[in-house]
Formats: structure tokens, sequence, C-alpha cells
């Protein structure tokens, strides 16, 4: 069980009983809807930018498990003030964490995002940790139709 | 085959359980008696498929290896044998639901493929648009889906009748919902989502007293309640091998014979004619009319082997023990806190579907996974029971012949170290 212990740390289970960044965002400039059919996990992305494309607000809405909440919310508090450049170059950092394909220099600017690592001891749960990251790569790249991990 | 490891307390009471004995009964699956992740398997995902006994291991293996051959093709010697053991699974199938006419069990894919049949060759020739299909909420989405293709294609209205919070179908409201228009009525036998048993034979009843015809979706009913298709009346009955311990990708269509005559075929091909010119083409009788190409004539004899074993422990048996545990199980997960169960219908089969208050089921079947218990979480493909119900997503404990209360103590105990785990 100790991998168990390691993956829903205390962090985890804090962001998903208390997701930071919760609820819909008036006025977003880009919406992204994301959806995990398999365990029922169903989330909205909002961001609001500036005229430089920095994120200046972010947050996210919808149901789904520990994995998934705690992800989506952890990602918020990421998001705030970074360019759309950095955002993405964070999704592919994240992406690299949990698939394990990263190297040390790419993971050091996960910071906090590193408690998910975990999830790379299961696999099944891998599409749960990414589908906030996949809504936030549609929303970045404007994409309208919604984001679905099956 | 190694026996489950011996610091598990398997057979403490001797093996016998509700008047089977289980542990003799888990001899026969070799699929039981491993690890995952260090622990013995605990498999109670048995209503998404079941395990196999080596009697339906031996017969596929002696089939492909010795007795092969394509059926209904040759005068050869191993062709005769192969089609002499395919049409002796169709009797034992007729046997088992009891069915008037060896010409009424059509070999199919599965469960789906049987309603698919159903929904195109039977309903689709003769439905106008405004004529109604009736399923009820807690259907499997095969007996969702292929009635709505059949009301895109035809114009027919799709007409769902209510279950209440227990999960049971009060028949009030069915009533109510069959009009002069109902053409059929699509119902579960036992709900794999909630574990109704529905009151078929009182829905069955009334719809005919309608003029509507009926198809029972009997995959979950198939292996644990004894099914008689003419004393029930049903028209269409269907479910699959896999569920019954058999082979995947084998499943029975029974239909009166009467309506198959009339039925147009499902898909064309080898098998399924008379005489082929390229002016006309005649079709064989039934049930061949709607095997077209060549079947999955293994599958059917491990189908009928599956059959036979089932019945060498008796169904009466088997649902002895299958009640004794649910049972047991129901009062087991009601005395852990924050656990509701979903579906607690006065007539229930073996499964035990519930929420747990703090954690999301995908997150609950994880860690039961890691203590080597199998279960199932989500929506179950009943996607409309989770609405109605207002939960995303349910775990889910299904029952079969060789599950026992100390498997059900170890589901138990690992919700009660997911909760530690959750800080509950």
């Amino acid at each position: 069980m100790t991998d168990l212990r390691e993956l829903y740390q205390e962090v985890i289970i804090d962001h998903s009983r208390n997701p930071r960044n919760f609820g819909k965002l008036d006025a977003a400039d880009r919406i992204a809807r994301g959806n995990n059919p398999l365990c029922g996990d169903k989330l909205t992305l909002y961001l609001k930018l500036d005229e430089n494309d920095v994120i200046t607000d972010v947050s996210f809405e919808g149901a789904g498990c520990a994995i998934s909440i705690s992800s989506a919310s952890l990602m918020t508090e990421m998001l705030k003030g970074k360019t759309l450049q950095q955002a993405e170059a964070l999704f592919q950092a994240f992406h690299g964490l949990i698939m394990g394909e990263n190297t040390p220099d790419r993971d050091a600017g996960l910071g906090k995002l590193k408690v998910l690592e975990g999830v790379k001891a299961f696999p099944s749960r891998v599409k749960c940790a990414t589908l906030a990251w996949h809504m936030l790569h549609a929303a970045l790249e404007k994409a309208t139709q919604p984001v679905s991990t099956e | 085959m190694n026996g489950p490891d011996d610091s598990t307390p398997y057979g403490a009471n001797g093996g016998r359980q509700g008047g089977m004995d289980v542990e003799k009964v888990r001899e026969d699956f070799p699929a039981l008696h491993q690890m995952v992740h260090g622990r013995p398997l605990v498999y109670l995902d048995n209503a998404a498929s079941a395990q196999k006994p080596r009697l339906v291991l031996d017969t596929l293996q002696h089939y492909y290896s010795k007795a092969y051959s394509n059926v209904h093709r040759g005068v050869h010697y191993l062709s005769e044998q192969a089609t002499q053991a395919y049409e002796l699974a169709r009797e034992k199938v007729r046997a088992f639901i009891n069915a008037g006419d060896r010409r009424e069990i059509v070999f199919v894919r599965g469960t789906t493929e049987a309603i698919n049949l159903v929904a195109q060759s039977y309903a689709r020739p003769g439905l106008k648009a405004g004529d109604e299909i009736l399923i009820t909420t807690m259907e499997h989405h095969s007996n969702i889906v292929p009635w709505q293709l059949l009301c895109e294609q035809t114009g027919a209205v799709l007409k769902v009748a209510p279950i209440d919070d227990d999960g049971e179908l009060p028949l009030e409201a069915f009533g109510q919902c069959l009009g002069p228009r109902t053409r059929l009525v699509a119902v579960t036998h036992l709900s794999n989502a909630l574990g109704t048993i529905t009151p078929v034979e009182r829905i069955i009843e009334m719809a005919h007293a309608r003029g509507a015809r009926v198809l029972v979706d009997g995959a979950q009913a198939a292996p644990h309640l004894g099914v008689d298709v003419q004393a029930l009346d049903c028209d269409f009955y269907a479910f699959s091998g896999h569920k019954l311990y058999g082979p995947t990708g084998i499943g029975v269509l029974f239909a009166k014979a009467e309506l198959l005559e009339a039925m147009p075929p499902y898909q064309g091909g080898g098998e399924m004619i008379s005489e082929v010119t390229f002016e006309k083409t005649t079709y064989a009788g039934i049930p061949l009319k709607f095997e077209a190409g060549t079947p999955h004539f293994v599958g059917a004899i491990g189908m009928g082997a599956a059959i036979d074993y089932v019945n060498g422990i008796g169904l009466d048996t088997i649902a002895q023990h299958e009640r004794a545990l649910t049972a047991y199980g129901t009062q087991l997960l009601g005395g852990i806190p924050g656990l509701r169960i979903i579906g607690t219908a006065q007539h229930k089969g073996g499964i035990l579907s519930f929420v747990l208050e703090g954690i999301h089921a995908h997150d609950l079947g994880t860690v039961l996974d890691q203590a080597g218990v199998a279960v199932r979480t989500g929506h179950h493909c009943a996607m409309p029971v989770m609405e109605r119900f207002g939960v995303p997503a349910t775990t889910r404990a299904s029952l079969a012949l060789y599950n026992t209360r100390q498997e059900l103590d170890r589901l138990a105990a690992a919700i009660h170290e997911a909760r530690k785990i959750f800080r509950l």
C-alpha cells in the first residue's frame, strides 16, 4: 500500500476536497470542456488573457476523481501570470512527468505539481491526471471540440 | 494449479457455503488462483464477464486441436463431427431456456448483436413514424442505442418507463407508458447497474394485452436465474456466453419461430442461403437464415459446455448461494460509514453497486485493485441510471457462483483501508 500513500498524498487529497480557483469565470477569453467517459470526470476550464497573451485569471469547474480534480486545481494555481508559451511549456513538462519521460531540468519548473508524479505507477490513472492539462492545451490552441481522454 | 495463498481464510468453514461446496467449485476455475499486486485475486467483476471453468477451456482446446473443421459444409468426417457438436450446443441452449423448438435459437456474437438484430430485422421493416418503442431507465446502453438508431431510421419514438429510488420498476407507471402505438417493449431481466430483477412476467402480459411484442435483455439474468421463455411467453430473449462462464464472442437470440420465419435476414453471406443465382437468392430456413458466414461454432460448443457445467451444479443451488452472499455483502457494506448502496430493490441479483462519501469510485477502484480486489467502477454502460441517482459513477461488486464470504470480507477490509488512505 506504500504506492497508494505515494499516490494519494496529503496535498492531493486537500486539493481534491478544496479545489482552488473553482467556479465559473465570467467573460472568459478561452473556454475548454473535457471529459473522461471511463470514470465520469467532466470539467470545464476558463482562461482570461490580457492584450499580451498573459493569463490574468483562470478557473475550472466540474466533477471528477481525486486525481483529476487535484491536478486541475494545482494547474490553475500555476497558470496565473504565465504567457501562452510558458503555459504550453508547462503542459509539456507535466505530461513528461506523468509519463516518466522527463529530464531532471525539465522537472525543475514543475514545483508543487511534482506531488502528482506517483500517478506514473498507475497507468490506468494517467488519463485522470492529464485531463485538465489536455483541456489547457486545447484552450491554448483555441480548439472548440470538447477534449475526451478516451 | 496452485491454490490460494495459505494466509487467507479460504475454506475456513470447510468450503460449504449455502449448500454448495464453493471450494470445490473454485478448483474448477484456473483463473481464480493467481496473485494480483502480491495478493490473492478476489474477482468481483462477474457482471462484466465471468471466469471460465476447466470444462469450457478443455472443450475449446479439444475442438480446436482434435475435432476442428467448418460446419454445415463438408461431407467429410471432421465437418460432420463439428456440425453435430454445434447443433448439440444449440439443443443445450434450447433446453437451458426451455424454448419449444431448437430452430428458435440463433447464435450471435452476444446480447448486443441479438438486440441489434431484432431492431433491424424485426422492428425496422414494419415500423412507421410515430410508432413507439418502450424501454426503461435502467437499461444497459446496448438496450438503448440500437433503438435510438432505429428511431432515427424510421421516425419512431423512444419512450422510457421510470424507475423509483430503490431501482424498482413500478408497474403502474410502466403501464401508463404503454400506448396504442407501442410496437415493442425492450426490458432488462436483471439490471447490470442496480441488480434489480424486473417483473418481466407482468411486463410481458401487459405489453401483449396492448398488442406490443417484448424483447428481454437477459445478459445478467441467464447466468443466475432459471429462464423459461415459454413460461414467460416473451417474443425475444437475448443473452451472452461470456457472462455464463462460456467463451467471448458467442451469444444467443431466442425468438418465437413464427417471428423468425417472417423476418428478413440480418446479414447476407454463406450458410444463410438455400440457393444463389444472380437473379434471385432463396434463404435457408431458420435459424441458419440469421447465421451468415462461418459461425463462431467453437464458441457455441464452448457455451454448451458452460451450460453443462452450470446444470451440473444446478441453477437453484447457484441462485441460493448467490442470494446468501448478496445478503451477507449488503449487510457488510451497509456497516461501512458513508457507504450508500445504489439499487435496493426487493428482488435483486448479486450486484452490489455503491458510492462512498469522500472517495470517488475511480479512486476507490485503484485502492481495491492494489488489494487484489477486482471490481468495476464507472457508469457500467448505464449512464441514464447514474443520472437518475445523481451520481457520476459507482463502484460495483458483482457476484458469481465461485465467490465466498471471505472474499467479501476482503472487499470490506480494502474499503476500510481506502478510508484510511483518504483520511476519513
